[in-house]
C-alpha cells in the first residue's frame, strides 16, 4: 500500500513516469492481475497440450455446464467466508436437495415448478438451521457445518434408499441442459454460419457477447473517470486498455464459440445473472458493506450498530438456497439423483473462493475473484481429463495449485508490509 | 537488614517517550516494599525491567541483586534467581487443575513422564502454606479470583521465591479476600520472603508496607519509611505532583439544559453472575457540557459506558436512560445510535476500527443509511462525507482511500471520531480519547471536543489522566469499584481531592 500512496501525490495527472507507475501499480495489484493471467495461462496451456480440444465449442459448452453449480455455490461461499465463517456442508446439502427433487418429481409425481420452489425453501431452511447455531449460539461454523455435512450425506442415502432415482421429465432437465432459443431470424444465423464456416450460428448469444464486452468497457471507463475526479491512484492508461481489451475479447471469443454450437445454455444465463446480482450486492449495497465490516472486525462492527448475528444467520440462509439451486442443476444435468452426488464438492467450492483471493480470517474477497477461481479449477479439471491424466494426479495438482495461490497472496502481503 | 535489591538510575526509553527517567529503588531483605503511583507513572515498566522482560542492555542504569550486578536477559533468568511477578491479569490456565498450573513449565517429571502423585502431594503442602482449602485436582475455572490469586502465590512459592512482586493484587478482590491476601503477605514476610506490592489502595499500603516508594511521570519522587509514620496525604501529594501546565485549549463554558440522564443503573458481570459491576449509578449531562468520569483502571468506567451504549456489556442491566427528559431505548447498539448516543471505544484498534479497510469505509460505517438510497450505496456521497470529516478534523492522510491501519494513533482516533460525528449524536461518550496519542494530536482532539460542546452536544469523558479531566471538564464524577463516590465541579476539583476519594475505602 505504501507504493500506492507514493504514486498518489500528483492527483489525476498521468503521463509522468508511466513506466514506474506501471510497475508499482502492478506490484500493488499483483493479486488481481495474477489471477487473471493465471486463468489465461492455464487456458492457453491446455489449449496447446490438448491439441485444441479445450476451446472447441462443444467443450466450452461442457465447461460451463460442468462448473455452473460450483460457481453458483462459490457465490454463497464467498459471502460466508467474507463474514468470517466456512460452510463444509454445501456438497451434502446439494446432494440432498437433488435427491429430494428426484423423490418428489419421479416417485411422488409433483409438478416441476412446485418442486423447484419447495427445494429452494428446504435449502434455505437448512441454511437457517445451521446459521442459527453459528450466529445465536456461537458454535464455530466449522463444527456446525461438519455436522451438517454428515447429517445430509446420511439423509440423501436414506431418501434414495441407496438407489439412483431418475430419469427426470424434460421440463426439469432444461434447468441445466436447455439452451436459450435464438430470437433472430433463422436466415441471419444461416448466413453467419456460412460466413464463419460453422454448421450453425446462434445470433442471440453472439450479440449478447458483444453487448457484454461493450458493458465491460463502459463500466471500466466510468470507474476511471470517477477515480480521476477524486485523485485515486488509477492503473496506467496502457494497462487499462490492455486489460480491458483482453477481457472483452475473451468474452466475445467465448460467446462466439458458444454461438457456433447450440447457443447459450440456460444455466449460463442463470449463472451470469446470479454473478451480476452478487457482485452488485457485495460491492454496492449497504448489506454487502456490512458483511465486509462483520468479517473485518466483528466487535467493531457490532459497536457500530450492525446486527452481526442477523447478518451471519442470513449468510448461511443464502448459502443454503444457493446450494439447493446447485443441487437442482446438478440433478438435472445428470438426469438422475445419486446418493453420491455432491461428494466432496464443498472442497472444490471452498478452494475456488480461496484461489480467488478471499482471506481465511474474513473481511476480504471478491465475487469476481471467486468466479475466476472456480474457472481455474474447472479448466484444470476439464483439461486434465481430456489429457487422460488420472484422478490421482489431478487431486495432487489441484491441491498444489490451491497452496500456490494462497502462498502467492501471503508472499505479496508480506512484501508490501 | 541488608539490601536485597537495588535498582540504580534506571532509564528506559521507547521511541519518542521516556518511560523511566533515573528511577531508584532499594528493597531491603525481609521487608514489604510498596510502590505507589498513578496509571502510566511507570510502575509496570520498572517491574518489566526488573524481571528481564526488557532485557539487560535495553535500558540504562544498574540492577544489583543479592549484592551483585544482575543482568537478566529474560523472565527465565530472573525466575531462576527467585524473582517472581504475579501480574494483575492472572496467568493461569483455566482448564487445568491447581496442581497442573502450579507445576506448569516446571513439571515434576522424569524423562518427560509426570509423576502426578508427587505433584499433587507437593501442591497440598503449598496450598496449606497459603491457606487455601482446595484439592490439588480442582480446576482453576471453578475458583474465584481471590482463590486464583492464592494459587499464583503457591506457584511462586513452589519456585523458591526470594522476591515476590504483586502487581495490584487486590484490584479484583472483595474486601475480605483482600484482607486474607494481605495477611498472607505478612505471614510470608515472617517466613523471610521479601515482597514488592504495587497498589493504589493506600489503606492497604499502610497495613502491610515497611517502605513506600512513590513514582510519578517515570521518576522516583520519594521513599517513605513506615517507622516514621505513613501519611496518606503525603503519598497522594507525591503521587499526583503539582505542575499543571497550559495544555488544554480554552473553551466557552456554559452548560444548557439537561440532555441525558442515567438513573439507578445496575449491571452484573456477563459470566460471574454474582458480581455486580455497576452499582446504582445516576448521572446527568447538560447540553454543551463536558462531564468527566475519573477512576482507576478496573473501576468500571468502561463497563458503565458500554452497558449504556446498547447494552454492549453485562447482564441483568436495570435502570433508565433519558434524553431530553424522555426515556430512551438503548437496548441495542443501533437503537442507542438512533436515540442519539455515540461511544468512542477505549481500544480503537480492536473495537473502534476495521484496520484493513479505508478511511472512507470506516467513516461511513455507523451511518450507511446516510450515504445510500434503498440499500444501494452512493460512492460519491460516501467520498464526500469522508472528505468533509477529513478536512474538519484535519486528519493527515494522502487520501480517504488510505487504509486506516497505516495511520498514526492520533489520525486513527480522528477517523473513529469522524465515524461517530457522522451519526450526528447528541451525547458522545469518549473512553480514554487520548490514550497512546502524542502531545500535539492530543491538543487537536481536545479542540474537537471543545467544538462539539460549543455545538451544544453533551460529552462524557472517561480518562485515567487526571490532569486531562481537570483541564477539559466542567464537572467530574469520581468512580470506584463500580459506584460513584463523588461529584464535583471541575473548578473545585484537584488531583489530591479525587485521589483521596478513590483511595479512601468506603465504610
Amino acid at each position: 500500500m505504501t507504493t500506492e500512496s507514493k504514486t498518489m501525490s500528483p492527483p489525476s495527472e498521468h503521463g509522468t513516469g508511466e513506466t514506474k507507475g506501471l510497475k508499482s501499480y502492478l506490484a500493488a495489484h499483483m493479486r488481481d492481475f495474477g489471477l487473471l493471467f493465471a486463468l489465461i495461462a492455464i487456458m492457453v496451456f491446455f489449449q496447446i497440450v490438448t491439441g485444441g480440444t479445450l476451446m472447441r465449442p462443444v467443450n466450452i459448452t461442457n465447461l460451463f455446464l460442468q462448473n455452473s453449480y460450483i460457481i453458483i455455490m462459490a457465490l454463497g461461499m464467498l459471502i460466508v467466508i467474507v463474514s468470517g465463517h466456512i460452510d463444509l456442508s454445501v456438497g451434502s446439502v446439494m446432494g440432498f436437495v437433488g435427491a429430494l427433487a428426484a423423490v418428489l418429481i419421479v416417485n411422488e409425481g409433483l409438478p416441476v415448478p412446485v418442486t423447484v420452489v419447495l427445494c429452494l425453501i428446504v435449502g434455505g431452511a437448512i441454511g437457517a438451521a445451521q446459521g442459527y447455531f453459528v450466529a445465536i449460539w456461537r458454535i464455530p461454523s466449522f463444527i456446525v457445518t461438519l455436522a451438517g455435512m454428515l447429517v445430509f450425506r446420511g439423509l440423501s442415502l436414506w431418501l434414495l434408499e441407496g438407489q439412483s432415482v431418475g430419469p427426470f421429465p424434460k421440463n426439469f432437465q432444461i434447468l441445466s441442459t436447455g439452451f436459450v432459443p435464438d430470437i433472430f431470424p433463422a436466415a441471419m444465423g444461416e448466413g453467419l454460419a456460412g460466413l464463419f464456416g460453422s454448421r450453425n450460428f446462434n445470433v442471440l448469444s453472439f450479440s449478447l457477447g458483444l453487448i457484454a464486452a461493450g458493458a465491460i468497457i463502459q463500466m471500466g471507463l466510468k470507474k476511471r473517470a470517477r477515480n480521476a475526479q477524486y485523485g485515486i491512484a488509477d492503473e496506467p492508461t496502457g494497462l487499462f486498455w490492455a486489460r480491458t481489451a483482453i477481457v472483452s475479447a475473451a468474452v466475445i471469443l467465448l460467446m462466439f464459440k458458444l454461438s457456433t454450437f447450440r447457443g447459450l445454455p440456460n444455466v449460463v444465463v442463470t449463472m451470469g445473472v446470479l454473478i451480476l446480482i452478487y457482485a452488485f450486492l457485495t460491492e454496492r449495497t449497504v448489506i454487502g458493506r456490512r458483511i465486509y465490516a462483520l468479517g473485518g472486525n466483528e466487535k467493531a462492527a457490532k459497536l457500530s450498530g450492525i446486527k452481526t448475528e442477523r447478518l451471519t444467520f442470513l449468510a448461511f440462509v443464502n448459502m443454503g438456497v444457493l446450494a439447493a439451486l446447485a443441487g437442482l442443476i446438478f440433478a438435472a444435468r445428470l438426469n438422475t439423483a445419486t446418493p453420491k452426488a455432491g461428494f466432496s464438492l464443498e472442497l472444490d467450492v471452498i478452494a475456488a473462493v480461496f484461489i480467488g483471493g478471499a482471506s481465511m480470517s474474513g473481511g476480504s474477497g471478491k465475487i469476481i475473484g471467486a468466479v475466476v477461481g472456480a474457472f481455474i479449477m474447472g479448466v484444470m479439471n476439464n483439461g486434465m481429463s481430456i489429457m487422460g491424466i488420472g484422478i490421482d494426479y489431478q487431486q495432487v495438482i489441484k491441491g498444489l495449485v490451491l497452496l500456490a495461490a494462497v502462498f502467492f497472496d501471503v508472499y505479496n502481503k508480506n512484501k508490501q508490509a | 537488614m541488608t539490601t536485597l535489591l537495588e535498582m540504580q538510575s534506571i532509564t528506559k526509553e521507547f521511541p519518542g517517550v521516556k518511560a523511566l527517567d533515573q528511577v531508584n529503588l532499594a528493597v531491603k531483605s525481609g521487608e514489604i516494599h510498596a510502590i505507589c503511583g498513578e496509571n502510566g507513572a511507570g510502575k509496570s515498566t520498572l517491574m518489566k525491567v526488573l524481571s528481564g522482560v526488557y532485557p539487560a542492555g535495553s535500558y540504562d542504569g544498574e540492577i544489583h541483586y543479592e549484592g551483585a550486578l544482575a543482568e537478566f536477559r529474560g523472565i527465565r533468568d530472573s525466575e531462576e534467581r527467585g524473582i517472581i511477578i504475579i501480574h494483575q491479569e492472572l496467568a493461569l490456565v483455566p482448564q487445568l487443575s491447581i496442581a497442573e498450573n502450579i507445576f506448569l513449565g516446571n513439571e515434576t517429571a522424569r524423562a518427560g513422564v509426570i509423576d502426578w502423585h508427587e505433584a499433587n502431594h507437593r501442591t497440598e503442602a503449598l496450598l496449606l502454606k497459603v491457606g487455601l482449602k482446595e484439592s490439588p485436582t480442582t480446576l482453576i475455572d471453578s475458583l474465584g479470583v481471590g482463590k486464583q490469586q492464592l494459587v499464583e502465590i503457591a506457584k511462586a512459592l513452589s519456585k523458591d521465591v526470594k522476591l515476590l512482586i504483586l502487581d495490584e493484587p487486590t484490584a479484583a478482590l472483595q474486601e475480605n479476600d483482600s484482607k486474607k491476601l494481605l495477611d498472607l503477605m505478612l505471614e510470608l514476610k515472617a517466613q523471610g520472603v521479601t515482597s514488592i506490592i504495587i497498589s493504589h489502595k493506600l489503606n492497604e499500603v499502610r497495613y502491610v508496607a515497611d517502605t513506600v516508594t512513590v513514582i510519578r511521570d517515570g521518576t522516583s519522587v520519594s521513599t517513605l519509611d513506615a517507622k516514621q509514620g505513613l501519611s496518606e496525604d503525603q503519598i497522594v501529594r507525591d503521587m499526583v505532583g503539582r505542575d499543571m501546565s497550559d495544555r488544554y485549549p480554552d473553551r466557552d463554558r456554559r452548560a444548557g439544559d439537561v440532555l441525558m440522564e442515567v438513573e439507578n443503573w445496575n449491571v452484573w458481570h456477563p459470566q460471574h453472575l454474582e458480581r455486580q459491576i455497576i452499582k446504582d449509578i445516576s448521572m446527568n449531562v447538560r447540553a454543551g457540557e463536558v462531564v468527566g468520569i475519573a477512576g482507576l483502571m478496573g473501576s468500571g468506567r468502561t463497563e458503565l459506558a458500554m452497558s449504556i451504549f446498547g447494552k454492549s456489556y453485562g447482564r441483568n442491566i436495570s435502570g433508565e436512560v433519558k434524553l431530553h427528559g424522555k426515556t430512551a431505548d438503548v437496548s441495542r447498539v443501533d437503537r442507542a445510535i438512533t436515540a442519539g448516543l455515540a461511544y468512542v471505544t477505549e481500544d480503537r484498534k480492536s473495537l473502534g476500527l476495521i484496520l484493513d479497510e479505508t478511511i472512507q469505509f470506516n467513516t461511513t460505517l455507523a451511518n450507511l443509511e446516510g450515504v445510500s438510497k434503498r440499500g444501494v450505496l452512493n460512492d460519491n456521497d460516501e467520498t464526500a462525507v469522508a472528505e468533509k470529516y477529513r478536512a474538519a478534523l484535519r486528519t493527515r492522510t494522502p487520501s480517504v482511500f488510505q487504509k486506516v491501519g497505516n495511520l498514526s494513533g492520533g489520525n486513527q482516533q480522528k477517523v473513529v471520531l469522524a465515524k461517530w460525528l457522522n451519526t450526528d449524536p447528541e451525547v458522545l461518550i469518549l473512553d480514554e480519547p487520548t490514550r497512546g496519542i502524542d502531545v500535539g494530536a492530543k491538543y487537536e482532539i481536545y479542540a474537537i471536543i471543545n467544538e462539539l460542546s460549543a455545538q451544544g452536544k453533551g460529552v462524557v469523558m472517561i480518562s485515567s489522566e487526571m490532569p486531562e479531566l481537570l483541564g477539559m471538564c466542567d464537572r467530574i464524577y469520581v468512580m470506584n469499584e463500580g459506584a460513584f463516590v463523588g461529584e464535583m465541579p471541575a473548578a473545585e476539583a484537584s488531583q489530591e481531592r479525587i485521589m483521596s476519594l478513590i483511595v479512601s475505602e468506603k465504610e
